[in-house]
This record gives C-alpha cells, structure tokens and sequence, in this order.
C-alpha cells in the first residue's frame, strides 16, 4: 500500500484515495478527433515512471497529480491540481 | 513424442520409471523463425500448438523472459466459462469452452479440466433481472445457462450464509453447469510439450528487448539471447502488452493493473461449484488439492509489480467470509499477485496492428485463462490467413475509434472502472 503525501494533509493510507487517469489523457474539448481517441483509449501504459491524477477521495476530497515509479512504487512528487499544473 | 498412456506407467513399473523423457527441449535460439512468439504463457503456446497442428507452420519460436507459465497462466484462479451477455463475447468464450472440453485428449496431457458449475449468485431483484437477461442471451446462442431459486443454490453450496440476518442475503441465482476450473500448470506444460513435438522452438530467459524494424515492417527481435529475425512477430505478453508493443511505437487501449489470489490451507470438500457474484468483489472456489481459492477485483491501480495491495485482498476476504462463515476457521497459506492487460472496454484485443508484420493477442484483463484453447486456435488461424478470424474480428485493435467498443459491463472506457 502506498503512503501518499496530500498537499493538504499530510501522509495518508492510500486507502483513502482513488487513482483516476493518467495526466496525458486530459484533452481540451475541442481537441481533434485522433488527438481525442488517442488521450480516451490508449495510455503510454510504461513499466516505469508515469503522471497520473488521484483524488483523496475519503479526505480531503482534493485531486492531485503524482509522479511515481510503477514498478518500485515510490513516489517522486506530488502537487495539488490547478492551473500551473493541469489545464 | 512418447505418448503417455495406462500403458507406459505400466511399462515403467517394470523398469523403475527410468523411460520418461522431458516433455520438451532447450534448444537455442536460430537466427530467423516465419513466426517469432513474445510470451511463453498459455497463449503464446496455445497459438505456437494450433500454428504447427492446424496450418503446419513449424518454424515458429516462443520466447519467454522467465519460465514457461510464470506470468498469468502460473498464478490464476482458473476459472472457465463462457456465461457473457454480449454476443461476440459469448460466441468466442463458447468457442474456447468447447475446445477445453476435450483439450486432455487432444494434448494427451491431463489438464484437469473440471467441470463442476459456474455458479452467480443474486443478492437482490435487481441482481436476479440481471443473471436472466444474461441466461436468455446465452440460451439464445445456444450455452446452458439455468437461472435458480434460492432454495436450488441451497441445495448445490449448502455452506454459504443463508440465514434471515445474513450480510449478503441470496435470492438466487445463475448456474453454466459446464464451467469449472483447470490445472493451469498441467495447460502451460501441455500446450509447450504438443508444439515442441511439432518441431516449435521454446526459448526459455529469452526476453525480448527491442524491435528491428526496417521501412514499417518489423522484421525482428532483439533479444537477452541475440538478434531473431521474424516473418511475423506476435504479442503475447498479457500485463506486458503494452510495454512490449511501445518498443514498436504503439501505444495500446491497455493499463496494466495487479490482481490478486489467495489460498486457505487444504480441507475436505466444501465448495462443490465456482462461487460468484452479481454484486459482491470475491469469488470462490475449492482446489483439487483442497485449498479454498479466492479472487477479488484488480487493484484499480497502474502497476507493474506482481505484488498486491491489502486494501483489495481484505475486501474480497471480508465478503467471503460474510458468504461462507465457515471460512472463518481456516489460515490462509499463500497470496500473490499477476499484472493484468486492462483493457478500455473489459474485452481482448486480437489481430492486425498499425505495423506491418506485427500482430497482438492481448488485453485479456481479469479473465483471459478460460480463452487458452480458443485466442490460441483463432489467433493462429489469423496469423496464417493474415486477416483476422470472423469470431475475433470484434476484438480489433481499431474498434475504438471505430465507436465499437464491446463493453459487457457497460461502464465506459475506463480501464480501472472494470
Ligand atoms: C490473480 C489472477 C486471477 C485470474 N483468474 C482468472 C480466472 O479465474 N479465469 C480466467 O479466465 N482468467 C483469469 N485470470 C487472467 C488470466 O490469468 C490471463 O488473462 C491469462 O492467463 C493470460 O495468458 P497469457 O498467456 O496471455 O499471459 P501470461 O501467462 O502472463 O504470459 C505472458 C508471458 O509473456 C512473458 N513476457 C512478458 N514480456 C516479455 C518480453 N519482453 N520478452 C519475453 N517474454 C515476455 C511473461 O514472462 C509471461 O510469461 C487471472 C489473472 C490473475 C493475475
Ligand atoms: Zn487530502
């Protein structure tokens, strides 16, 4: 199980939270059709590093962006959602 | 091949056993195959077996990074069914089912195939509505399915929890008597040993590391073994499809997610059928050996790491003790983990790729043992003819930009929502 720092508070059980999407999978709604198909239906999926968007769901109720390895687990960094990170 | 027979463990009695023979080679690895296989679990073997057996391509090699069944294949529940709502998907599972019923026989390996029911238990009206639509689309398609009483499941799982303050009360319930389990070892063991004796190369700590490809065509592999130039390469590595299919530049509908097992110490015989649920995250079964295994959802999660996670592990644990309170008494022995190809819509992408000379077998998510027999037969037959089979072309990797996802669970393209 992961420990996840939230920005708004603190080490929590990962328990507490559920994982939503990868960060490249958000697109502007008026974004082309193969721009679209490609963020909805297919993941970089890599044995390694990736961004992915969480929600502490059973806390704070915040979503966050986290960089983490996925197959170590570590966690590199975690920042709250906003504009200077996520459109 | 020595066929093994009543008659040559008879013949051993004579002479202490001393004429067995390994069921397969070791061979190294030849410079070019027509048919390069990545992945030595059950598909990939399956696929190599009916390649050689149903259109004598024979120059075929299966490489396998670890042992032969030591991905999925190796640490599944086992189950086999082919009770699904959504045509395309029944058809090709009853495809499948029907090769498993006599797979011993065609393999002459004992895969212990056992069909003892693959029983859905309604906890709810609502529950109940769902497992008959079910059963009519699958009796329309021609599959056993009987939809039962509460007072029939009492009769077939007279352990679970039927009393009046019961956590999950069960109105019902939906039986395909001729699901059940295998030994997934036995189906690994005895696909690779009917394709070595067909003349297929298994490379075993072979893992493939990148792809040659030369003017959009791949025509090889390197490998921790050397350079293999392939005719055609085939994905078969399950949580590894995409990882593997990135080293051609594609990027597949897939997320890899773990999911976990679990496996109480031996007892006598208490859990007669395969024990799911309409509603519940567990499902339950007894092993031939007496264990009782129990499954629960994936993790929800990405992750490469063939180790699970104890938030979903107690869930699906809670709730089989809730279905079966006798559970309570037992130690559980062993858990473990397998990564798991995710899909956007829960159901298999099979046939072409973008790249020419690449072909996948993949996205089988949570429940991929049960298509072995069939993915391998219909993906060799797709090899062959270089188009996909009419009962896996519902499969394609296109069919979501298409808008034709087949969605049995009609929740959406998310791969953590299955
Ligand atoms: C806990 C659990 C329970 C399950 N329960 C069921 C069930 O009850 N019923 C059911 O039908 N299905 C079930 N499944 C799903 C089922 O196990 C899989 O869908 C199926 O076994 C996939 O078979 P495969 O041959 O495609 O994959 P695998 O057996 O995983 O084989 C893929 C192989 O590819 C190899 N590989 C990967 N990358 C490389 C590389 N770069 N080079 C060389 N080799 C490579 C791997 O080592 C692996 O051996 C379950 C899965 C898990 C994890
Ligand atoms: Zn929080």
């Amino acid at each position: 199980m992961l420990l996840i720092p939230c920005p708004h508070c603190g080490d929590r059980a990962q328990a507490e939270f559920a994982y939503e999407r990868t960060a490249d999978s958000v697109v502007p709604l008026d974004a082309a059709p193969d721009q679209a198909v490609a963020a909805l239906f297919t993941r970089t999926n890599p044995r390694g590093i990736d961004e992915e968007i969480w929600r502490h769901t059973y806390g704070c109720g915040s979503w966050m962006l986290i960089r983490r390895d996925r197959v170590s687990h570590a966690i590199e960094w975690v920042k709250p959602i906003g504009p200077a990170v996520l459109p | 091949m020595a066929k093994y027979s009543a008659l040559s463990l008879l013949r051993g009695a004579f002479n202490g056993q001393s004429h067995w023979q390994p069921a397969w080679r070791h061979p190294d690895p030849k410079a070019s195959y027509d048919v390069v296989i990545i992945g030595g679990g059950g598909h990939g073997l399956a696929t190599a077996h009916y390649l050689a057996k149903n259109h004598g391509i024979t120059n075929v090699a299966v490489l396998e990074k670890g042992y032969i069944g030591s991905g999925n294949t190796g640490r599944n529940t086992t189950i086999v069914r082919s009770n699904y709502r959504l045509e395309p998907l029944s058809r090709f599972y009853e495809f499948s089912l029907k090769l498993w019923e006599q797979l011993s026989d065609e393999l002459n390996y004992n895969v212990m195939f056992s069909p003892r029911g693959a029983l859905t238990l309604g906890h709810s009206d609502g529950d109940m509505i769902r497992l008959a639509e079910k059963g009519d689309a699958m009796a329309v398609q021609g599959i056993d399915a009987e939809l039962l009483t509460r007072d029939q499941v009492m009769k077939i799982e007279p352990c679970l929890d039927f009393s009046h303050d019961a956590r999950f009360p069960i109105e019902g319930g939906m039986i395909q008597w001729r699901g059940g389990t295998a030994r997934h070892d036995a189906v690994a063991w005895g696909f690779a040993r009917s394709a070595d004796s067909q003349g297929v190369d298994i490379i075993q700590q072979c893992e493939v590391t990148s792809m040659v490809v030369d003017a959009g065509r791949v025509v090889g592999v390197e490998t921790s073994r050397g350079r293999i130039n392939a005719g055609m390469v085939a994905i078969c590595a399950a949580g590894h499809s995409g990882h593997v299919a990135a080293m051609a530049g594609l990027k597949l509908p897939v997320e890899s997610q773990t999911l976990q097992a679990m496996v109480t110490e031996g007892v006598k015989p208490m859990v007669n059928t395969v024990v799911m649920t309409q509603s519940l995250h567990c499902y339950i079964s007894q092993s031939d050996k007496g264990g009782i295994v129990f499954g629960g959802d994936p993790d929800n999660w990405p992750s490469y790491a063939q180790r699970g996670h104890a938030v979903t592990m107690e869930l699906a644990v809670q709730q089989g003790l809730a279905l079966i309170p006798a559970l309570s008494r037992l130690r559980m022995l062993r858990t473990w983990a397998g990564v798991t190809d995710m899909s956007f819509d829960g159901s298999p992408i099979i046939g072409s790729t973008p790249v020419d000379g690449l072909w996948i077998d993949g996205g089988w998510c949570y429940g991929g043992f049960k298509a072995t027999p069939g993915s391998g037969y219909l993906f060799a037959d797709t090899l062959a003819n270089q188009r996909p089979h009419e009962i896996i072309a519902p499969f394609s990797l296109d069919r979501f930009e298409r808008g034709s996802p087949v969605d049995e669970n009609g929740t959406g393209p998310f791969p953590n929502h299955r």
